[in-house]
């Protein structure tokens, strides 16, 4: 009996199935806690399923690359879904010709301070160079982040986890901030919460309101450019 | 749904090329996504009407349905931090104080900024944030 059970998690663990199916779950019950809990920020379904999913690993003692495998599926639908950001774009396209100098502005602002603030914070409380490097691009999304991290010399790993960490805070802490600040229009909580938190602070705006999911998306586009543009200079300038 | 995905899929193999051939610094799912505005918005010059067509109902779908469980599609990546638990250790306070403060300085200071100029520059806003009705 064990072994028949050793044999079948033998097969489990090196097929594709297993990895992709408990991120499935994970997420699916974090997403039941989210929704249980009173839509409340703090109970972030990424958190809770990349918590799981980590103990699991652990507990298994199961290879990131194994799991990856099976996840990969789920990784590789962020392309077409940043390509499919257009379409709310697209259809907030009076709001956004109204603002787009306000727009361009805000987000070059938010683009350096996110940058700046977070590497000076890290480098005065005494965090590695590699630390620092991956840590500049850390509110842009994911894939490219870790191209910027790779072109001026951090991790690119690294950086995807920062990149994850930082937009779970956006997400859970961001709205809060709002509401402290006295923030009404829908347009500047989007246009922020995507420029700080990339595609997870998005993810939450599009559920909220269709106006700052779309000026979160927006955000979250025109951050990476002006990241990806701007920060390899600065890079070279600061760090030489 | 079957053409939208392919539609979706095309854009960002083309931003993919685009990338690859001008070297420039952005991922080809950006360059993917400014196409797919650029198609739509030259789509709505075609005639039909003052604003022209309306998103095609396929590509609506599967587009909303895509974004609606967005935060799914960043799980793996974020399952990697199990590879720099040493690091992420070590330098624990660091990351997490300049994480925190730095993404709530940029969320405070984009916000202050975006609401002040959208007001400056007369863009008023057609609908107003209700802080009764659930607070994001």
């Amino acid at each position: 009996m064990t072994r028949d059970l050793h044999a079948l998690w033998v097969y489990l663990a090196a097929s594709p199935l297993l990895g992709l199916t408990v991120t499935l779950v994970a997420y699916q019950a974090g997403y039941w806690l989210y929704r249980k809990s009173g839509h409340n920020p703090l109970v972030n379904p990424v958190l809770i399923a990349v918590v799981a999913l980590v103990a699991m690993l652990k507990l298994t003692a199961t290879d990131y690359l194994v799991y990856f495998e099976g996840a990969q599926f789920v990784h590789f639908l962020l392309g077409p879904a940043t390509v499919a950001l257009a379409v709310p774009l697209y259809q907030q396209l009076r709001q956004l010709r109204k603002s787009l100098l306000a727009v361009l502005v805000s987000v070059v602002a938010g683009s350096a301070t996110a940058a700046a603030s977070a590497v000076g914070i890290a480098w005065a409380l005494g965090a590695s160079r590699e630390t620092l490097l991956s840590l500049a691009p850390k509110s842009v999304t994911t894939p490219i982040a870790m191209g910027i991290a790779e072109q001026i010399g951090g991790l690119p790993s690294l950086t995807a986890v920062l990149v994850i960490l930082t937009g779970m805070t956006g997400a859970m802490l961001g709205p809060w901030t709002l509401n402290l600040l006295r923030i009404g229009d829908w347009r500047a909580r989007g246009l922020a919460v995507g420029v700080a938190s990339h595609g997870i602070g998005t993810a939450r705006a599009i559920l909220v309101h269709p106006v700052a999911g779309a000026f979160a998306g927006l955000a979250m586009g025109l951050n990476g450019v002006a990241t990806a543009l701007l920060l390899p200079l600065l890079a070279t300038w600061v760090f030489g | 749904m079957l053409g939208a995905i392919t539609l979706l899929l095309i854009c960002q193999l083309a931003g993919e090329t685009i990338q690859m051939v001008t070297g420039v610094p952005v991922p080809g799912p950006v360059i993917g996504m400014a196409l797919l505005f650029a198609g739509l918005v030259l789509r709505r010059r075609l005639p039909g009407g003052d604003d022209g067509p309306e998103t095609p109902a396929a590509l609506d779908q599967t587009a909303h349905g895509l974004l609606g469980h967005l935060s799914l599609l960043f799980v793996p990546a974020g399952v990697g931090v199990v590879l720099y638990l040493p690091l992420v250790a070590d330098e624990w306070l660091a990351i997490s104080v300049s994480l925190v403060a730095s993404t709530l300085i940029t969320i405070a200071l984009t916000a202050v900024l975006m609401a002040w100029l959208a007001r400056l520059t007369g863009a008023a806003e057609t609908e107003e944030f209700d802080r009764e009705s659930g607070a994001p």
